[in-house]
């Protein structure tokens, strides 16, 4: 089967911290996919262009609230509803590793297919007047100066918690597949007939139960000090009412 | 297009993991982290990967700057003037004060990381008025902490969640430790740990908690005491760790009308050992049912028990006399206080004594302890805890952290393996050995200060007082008022300064602090006292200097201000002899090398110092000739020794002439070289019976000793008994043979310094009516800004554009509060107008913010209409520095800023009133020789921006 590069994102672990976001940014603005402007950056209302973000949302009601970072950037999808929108054949999926991208020279800006991205993964650059998105960091996972370690997207090396994956999604036996498998992974509104490549993984609970009987021990350190509760003496006992 | 990789450590954060800088033709093309550095192993944060915003900031500073003549401080008017002239300014002005009084010369810093050069400056100068900002930030966890267990949390030693099976944390939402507890947090769920996060407020770390215990602020002290008491009363704590390894066992005498009433018994026919740590206390054996030396081979301490010694003392176990404090500590009794269910606080403690008991870890480690036993294996109890400023800024949180410590110690988790373990060169003795001066004598014209400017008393002699046992500090550390204030209390100092109380000073010098915003409690009554002047026309406070990166709202204040580097331009040392980034397996240190050159004309203030001192001939600095002994700061670095031939000096790594000793050794021209090439660090990782158990470890405190970390090996027992604080409290009632507090104080000493662990309501929280101020309202700094200001960074002021008061909807619909809509919060001090939100990941009776995302106007480069000004707000508004009474809000053991204390109410604002926070300030103009803004847009590449 074909190769599919993508994310796997462990929402068990994120702890929300946005370095995906800037890590992401600080590589792509000088990269290949040009750079990622902000508008208004020292003033009123700064808007700037992110190929990832981080949302975080409340899940329940308060005492039992989760709170969920969420990060979202391209998920690569397998069909694409981007692509076939795209009149000038600029938006397209590679066949070798399936990561889809935008070729700026033949981008015209047209918006077409952030309208058609249901997961608003696109973001047009005001400036240069190209859809942008995430490459996978394609200029990174495929630039064989880089160190093999370092062959890997920014916001993969960058998560402190490694709560992104990155690998094959179709090869059965890689990190990203026995995760899916293995922790329930998930992709995001599968209804929608994308079939994205990324997925989540969910919030997993570790709980504690004690049975009565494991709370007290032979060796509680009570007894050494003669402490555990014994009746005095003189408290009722049968030996007071009854005399057989 | 040449490409190159310079390895540095990172300044964001009090984290400095490992980073690599990414050149390209001599600009930053970008910045990772450093994969061979063993605190991140790679990872980074979003600060980190920032770092590009922070070195490009419109608001750097690229020129030292004087205040244009005329102009009203705070308006942020200067001129720009020469290092020449800013050096000459300040060599007449402090040359005269050294010669005349150096303690009017008060020199307090902010971020803290490079405390052993700037504490030495001060003591070379002379004045005792020096610290940095940890009596506002969180010096109750240290001093809490230290001075029951000998180290605490912070830089100083850390949970062990790679061996822990329970990880509970308290007051900890998104601050330290940074990288290193985001990976261990992580790693620990995978593994199947389990994570309770007990915190008003449910975010960033608390987050991914198996469970959140919502707790009201300034309670966790209730709910420590009465997990205590279930914790003793079920017997799950570990009795042969707190008989051996705690003052449990000693025994205390009891009868109230015993001149050594509430200290330990001693047996006088045996030899103290140490004088100022005595080792000659007295257990009950319990198989012979008689008195003997503490620690005697084969016996063991009755813990429980009324005792009379053959003299006819009455005592008791240091650990009876702690049951009998906490049993009335019910669950049901801190369930009315905290607002956590009984049954939650028992399910809690049997978790945590079950865990500790039954996960037992027995790793096959061959150790001694300090009495000659020898032990097979090392024991871990697999419980970790974790706690910082939500803990310690409050009045109370001195004994709060105490109690965590202590409950720590009960479960037997003191530097054991899934437990708490410390990291080099803790663990220190209880108190450390650092002492102030105890007089007035100790500052002298002209002579360096006779002691260091903090130090950790451990009676009330070594208090810094006068002969009224009035202050002799600017800011009354270490003074019957705050006496274990082992951090200074820099929230104090402006306005004691001001009043002249104890005395006035001629010039403070701020370094990286922002004291006229964020940093300083009741803001506006701040600013307004750094401006005021006396009848006679000149300012309260003569003087004001800031060292600065960034245009604030401080530097604006500033008579002369100083351009500093950013950490990407500058040499700096992360040193054993302040706060090292010291692992759990050994010590370790770190520098920074500059990896681009400065911006303009800024110089860092390591330079500033060692220029400084050299020209006021300060004899640490200078040579019998009188000229200057060091080149710059790297050669400092390089040379400086503690003491002549001590073989101590800032770095540890490759000393010794051949580089080839650690620790301790003579100064090695080649050492900056060696951390070079070393991705910029140096760690001793220490074997692995040297590992743990360190206060008892004769193996660990030996070698601890012979590389001078320690000046004595003797151990350090755990302090669940607090003599120390016994010593305070006889003192005050008039039974201690030396000094007395003023009688003013002696109530609040008598009952502050209590030996065992206590709760009290916070102090500003018993003085607010409850009724009209029924919330309380806390603040913390977001993940992406933690320990850092960063709404100068374009990148990371996109995630915090401004804040909001999150408040429980059913809280705000009470109040009439809309979400999203403009309110009112009100505190008996100040009223702030701003947004709120609604949350469900808060307790009802709490609301909380962001803090410092608030700016004023025109400040951090920032334009006049940017929305940390306008929609951006400070909570520090809300917040008294001072008490009814007139003492500082502060924890009265420590002098702790209380800044989580304050109550308030909430209101929805009219529709009428503007839509626009309050209160609002003069926008400030831009600084001479900072970069005009992109105004439009802007974008990187490569080191250059594109944009208008
Ligand atoms: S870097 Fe990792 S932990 Fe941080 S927000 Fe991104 S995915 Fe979450
Ligand atoms: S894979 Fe690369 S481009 Fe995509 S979100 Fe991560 S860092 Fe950004
Ligand atoms: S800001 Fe702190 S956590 Fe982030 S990279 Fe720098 S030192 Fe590490």
């Amino acid at each position: 089967m074909s190769k599919q590069l993508a994310l796997v994102i462990d929402l068990n672990v994120c702890v929300g911290c946005h370095a995906c976001v800037t890590s992401c940014k600080e590589w792509n603005t000088s990269g290949l996919a040009g750079f990622l402007s902000d508008d208004n950056p020292y003033g009123r209302d700064p808007t700037g262009t992110f190929f990832n973000r981080v949302q975080t949302f409340e899940v329940g009601e308060f005492p039992n609230t989760e709170t969920v970072h969420f990060p979202k950037s391209c998920l690569h999808c397998e069909d694409p509803p981007c692509v076939p929108v795209c009149p000038t054949g600029a938006s397209y999926k590679r066949a070798e590793d399936g990561i889809v991208l935008v070729d700026y020279d033949k981008c015209i800006g047209c918006k077409y297919c952030s309208w058609a991205c249901p997961y608003g993964a696109r973001e047009l650059d005001e400036h240069q007047k190209v859809m942008k998105k995430c490459t996978l960091c394609v200029d990174r996972i495929t630039d064989a100066s880089l160190p093999e370690r370092d062959r890997k997207p920014a916001c993969v090396l960058a998560c402190p918690t490694s709560a992104r994956l990155f690998g094959d999604v179709h090869d059965p036996a890689s990190e990203v597949s026995v995760a899916i498998r293995e922790s329930g992974g998930y992709q995001l509104m599968p209804e929608w007939g994308t079939n994205p490549a990324n997925h989540y993984l969910p919030r997993r609970k570790t709980r504690k139960h004690i049975h009565e009987d494991e709370l007290v021990r032979h060796d509680n350190p009570l007894k050494i000090d003669g402490q555990l509760p014994k009746p005095a003496p003189s408290d009722p006992s049968l030996d007071d009412v009854t005399s057989w | 297009m040449s490409a190159s990789v310079k390895t540095t450590t990172c300044y964001m954060c009090a984290c400095r993991c490992g980073i690599r800088v990414h050149m390209q033709d001599g600009n930053i093309r970008y910045i990772d982290g450093n994969p061979d550095h063993p605190l991140n192993k790679g990872v980074i944060c979003a600060k980190g990967s920032s770092g590009i915003m922070k070195q490009e900031s419109p608001a750097r500073l690229t020129q030292p700057l004087k205040r244009k003549e005329g102009a009203e401080r705070g308006a942020g008017e200067f001129e720009p003037i020469s290092w020449e002239e800013a050096f000459s300014i300040l060599e007449k002005r402090l040359g005269k004060i050294r010669e005349t009084d150096p303690k009017k010369f008060a020199l307090f810093t902010g971020r803290d990381q490079m405390q052993a050069l700037t504490g030495l400056f001060a003591r070379q100068f002379g004045t005792p008025n020096y610290a940095a900002h940890g009596g506002f930030c969180s010096v109750n966890m240290a001093a809490g902490m230290i001075y029951t267990v000998g180290g605490s949390f912070w830089e100083f030693g850390g949970p062990d969640l790679e061996r822990s099976k329970l990880f509970i944390m308290l007051g900890t939402a998104e601050d330290h430790h940074s990288n290193p507890l985001k990976i261990a947090i992580s790693a620990f769920k995978r593994r199947g740990g389990r994570f309770i996060s007990i915190n008003p407020v449910r975010t960033g770390y608390s987050a991914i908690a198996d469970e959140w215990v919502p707790i009201r602020p300034g309670t966790d002290g209730a709910l420590l005491l009465a997990l205590t008491a279930e914790v003793i009363s079920q017997g799950l704590y570990d009795r042969e760790f707190v008989a051996r390894y705690t003052n449990g066992g000693q025994l205390v005498v009891t009868d109230p009308n015993a001149p050594n009433f509430g200290l330990f018994a001693t047996d006088d026919n045996a030899e103290p050992a140490l004088p100022e740590y005595p080792q000659n206390q007295v257990w009950w054996d319990r198989h012979t049912n008689s008195p003997v030396l503490s620690h005697t081979p084969e016996a063991d301490p009755a813990l429980f028990g009324n005792f009379r010694l053959p003299d006819g003392t009455q005592v008791r176990p240091a650990f009876q006399l702690l049951c009998d404090r906490v049993k009335q500590h019910t669950p049901e009794w801190a369930e009315a206080i905290t607002g956590v269910p009984a049954a939650t606080i028992r399910r809690l403690a049997h978790e945590m004594g079950v865990t500790a008991r039954d996960d037992k870890i027995e790793l096959p480690i061959a150790w001694t302890d300090c009495w000659g036993k020898e032990h097979r294996t090392v024991t871990g109890n697999p419980v970790a805890f974790h706690a910082m400023r939500g803990l310690a800024a409050h009045s109370n949180g001195f004994h709060t952290v105490r109690t965590l410590a202590v409950l720590m110690s009960l479960l037997g988790t003191i530097d054991r393996p899934g437990g708490f373990r410390h990291k080099a060169p803790f663990p220190r003795a209880i108190p450390p050995n650092a002492k102030t001066p105890t007089g007035p004598e100790g500052v002298q014209p002209g002579k360096p200060l006779a002691g260091l400017a903090l130090g950790w008393p451990a009676s009330p002699e070594d208090l810094f007082i006068d002969e009224d046992g009035e202050p002799v500090r600017i800011d009354k550390a270490f003074s019957w008022e705050y006496p274990l204030s082992v951090h200074g209390l820099m929230h104090t100092v402006i306005t004691n300064a001001w009043k002249g109380d104890p005395y006035p000073i001629d010039t403070l010098f701020i370094f990286m602090a922002n004291m006229a915003w964020n940093s300083t409690m009741n803001t506006v009554e701040v600013r307004k006292m750094l401006n005021d002047k006396g009848a006679d026309g000149r300012y309260k406070i003569p003087f004001i200097a800031v060292c600065d990166a960034f245009q604030s709202e401080m530097t604006a204040f500033a008579d002369l201000v100083l351009p500093d580097t950013t950490y990407l331009e500058r040499h700096d040392v992360m040193s054993m002899l302040d706060r090292p980034i010291s692992e759990f397996d050994g010590p370790m240190d770190a520098v920074r090398i500059p990896v681009v050159p400065p911006k303009g004309d800024c110089k860092p203030f390591q330079e500033v110092l060692i220029e400084l001192a050299s020209r006021l001939k300060l004899p640490a600095f200078t040579l019998p000739d009188g000229s200057r002994k060091y080149r710059d700061y790297p050669d400092f670095i390089l040379r400086h020794e503690t003491e002549p031939g001590s073989g101590i000096g800032f770095l540890a790594g490759w000393r010794g002439t051949d580089g080839r000793s650690a620790m301790k050794g003579e100064p090695n021209l080649e050492q900056w070289k060696r951390y070079e090439d070393n991705n910029c660090h140096f760690k001793l990782e220490l074997p692995h019976s040297y590992q743990y158990m360190r206060n008892w470890n004769r193996g660990y405190l030996e070698w601890a000793q012979r590389v001078r970390i320690r000046r004595h090996a003797d151990p350090i027992l755990i302090h669940l008994y607090s003599e120390v604080l016994q010593r305070f409290r006889l003192a005050a009632q008039g039974k201690w043979p030396g000094r007395k507090p003023p009688a003013r104080l002696a109530s609040r000493i008598s009952k502050y310094f209590d030996p065992l662990p206590l709760y009290y309501v916070p102090l500003e929280t018993e003085h607010t009516d409850r009724a009209k101020f029924p919330l309380a309202a806390i603040t913390q700094r977001p993940m992406a800004m933690y320990h850092a200001w960063d709404s100068q960074n374009a990148w990371l002021r996109q995630i915090h554009t401004h804040n909001y008061l999150f408040v429980n909807p059913e809280t705000a619909r009470a109040a009439g509060v809309a979400d999203g809509g403009w309110m009112w919060v009100e505190s008996p001090w100040g009223k702030v107008r701003c947004m709120g939100r609604y949350s469900e990941a808060v307790e009802p009776g709490t609301v909380w913010t962001w803090n410092a995302i608030g700016k004023q106007p025109g400040a951090w480069g920032l334009s006049a209409a940017a929305n940390e000004s306008r929609k951006g707000f400070l909570l520090n508004h809300l917040i008294t520095d001072s008490l009814p009474g007139g003492t500082s809000n502060s924890d009265p053991v420590t002098g702790q800023a209380g800044w989580y204390d304050v109550r308030v109410r909430i209101y929805p604002a009219q529709p009428e009133e503007p839509q626009e926070v309050f209160p609002t300030f003069e926008a400030l103009p831009r600084a001479p020789g900072t970069r005009e803004a992109p105004k439009r847009w802007m974008a990187y590449v490569s080191g250059k921006i594109t944009g208008k």
